[in-house]
């Protein structure tokens, strides 16, 4: 077998890790819609609206208000 | 194959988070609608104008408030087990479980407790409507700039472990993490719209209640995240030895 299809010499002990390569697609895509979520449940309808009115705001107060967003 | 692992644990870190927001949920609707009923009573009182009632109240304390927090978990739970992924084995010689601890440590102190202690959280009726959009400016950059001194701080101490050991390493990179804060908390504008004469009891109340549910969620991600990831990890370090041999005692004897 070539030597750069063996993979990569690791210490008996080294920890396991996943590689960064493995990562990056998932974190890219879901930590994106993740943010998109945070933005309704934090913002959505007060300074900037997607939908309009405040029916977003309306629904999710409380939550905002007790998770620590600025609100009204 | 690592791919696949990533997919499995991001999937448990989100169905992590709907567990632990059902529990916040729990919390927030025993523990933290009581001060803000009587915010809302404060503002009945003092308010100027009236819109119309879009959301009955009885569906804000209920279902929208399950609503924010569910999404609010769900989506932070799903960030902190991506982090878990990068952490792993690359903060320190920790196992699954420790490490989703650390993990859930660093999102409790850089999510919110760091941005908490320079623009807490407030009940209704205490902000000016308008200097909403500054204040969520604020908000959400002191938001970044803690996470991000927080992975500055573990990148720092990484660097620093080989000359100066693992716990002065710790050390030196938790104080540069608190110097960092304590300037950004210093220097970003301050914000103080504090009706004249609301009760401040029901304000301590009310910023009690968040902190609670923050410690919450980030205590319950941490303890049930890192048994799921564990389970998940577990039979890859047994089965594979290559990847992490288990230390010579703990060998099974021969048969």
């Amino acid at each position: 077998m070539a030597q750069s299809a063996a993979p990569p010499a690791v210490a008996p002990d080294a920890p396991l890790t996943l590689p960064v390569r493995a990562i990056l697609p998932w974190a890219a895509f879901f930590g994106i819609l993740m943010l998109i979520l945070l933005y309704f449940v934090g913002a959505e309808g007060g300074t900037a609206a997607v939908f309009s009115g405040e029916g977003v705001h309306e629904w999710v107060h409380d939550g905002r208000h007790l998770l620590g967003f600025p609100c009204h | 194959m690592n791919s696949a692992t990533v997919r499995t644990l991001l999937v448990r870190g989100m169905l992590t988070g709907i567990a632990t927001g059902l529990l916040v949920f729990g919390f927030a609707y025993l523990v933290g609608e009581s001060p803000l009923r009587s915010a809302l009573v404060f503002e009945a009182a003092h308010a100027t104008e009236h819109g119309p009632e879009l959301v009955s109240r009885t569906l804000q304390e209920t279902a929208g408030l399950a609503t924010g927090v569910l999404f609010f978990t769900t989506a932070f739970a799903g960030i902190a087990a991506l982090a878990f992924c990068f952490a792993l084995g690359r903060i320190g010689r920790f196992g699954p479980r420790v490490t989703a601890g650390l993990v859930a440590l660093g999102g409790f102190v850089t999510v919110f407790l760091v941005p908490f202690l320079k623009y807490p959280a407030n009940p209704p009726a205490v902000s000016a409507p308008d200097t909403l959009n500054q204040r969520t400016a604020l908000y959400w950059l002191m938001i970044a700039l803690s996470v991000l001194i927080g992975i500055a701080a573990v990148v720092l101490g990484q660097r620093l472990a080989p000359r100066l050991g693992n716990w002065n390493a710790t050390i030196a990179a938790s104080v540069a993490f608190v110097v960092a804060v304590g300037l950004a908390l210093a220097f970003l504008p301050a914000v103080n719209e504090m009706p004249e004469g609301f009760p401040a009891n029901v304000v301590w109340d009310f910023r009690v209640a968040a902190a609670g549910m923050q410690l919450l969620l980030w205590a319950s991600f941490g303890v049930i995240f890192g048994h799921l990831a564990e389970r998940v990890l577990e039979p890859r370090t047994t089965t594979a030895p290559t990847q992490q041999a288990a230390p010579p005692q703990a060998a099974p004897a021969p048969h």
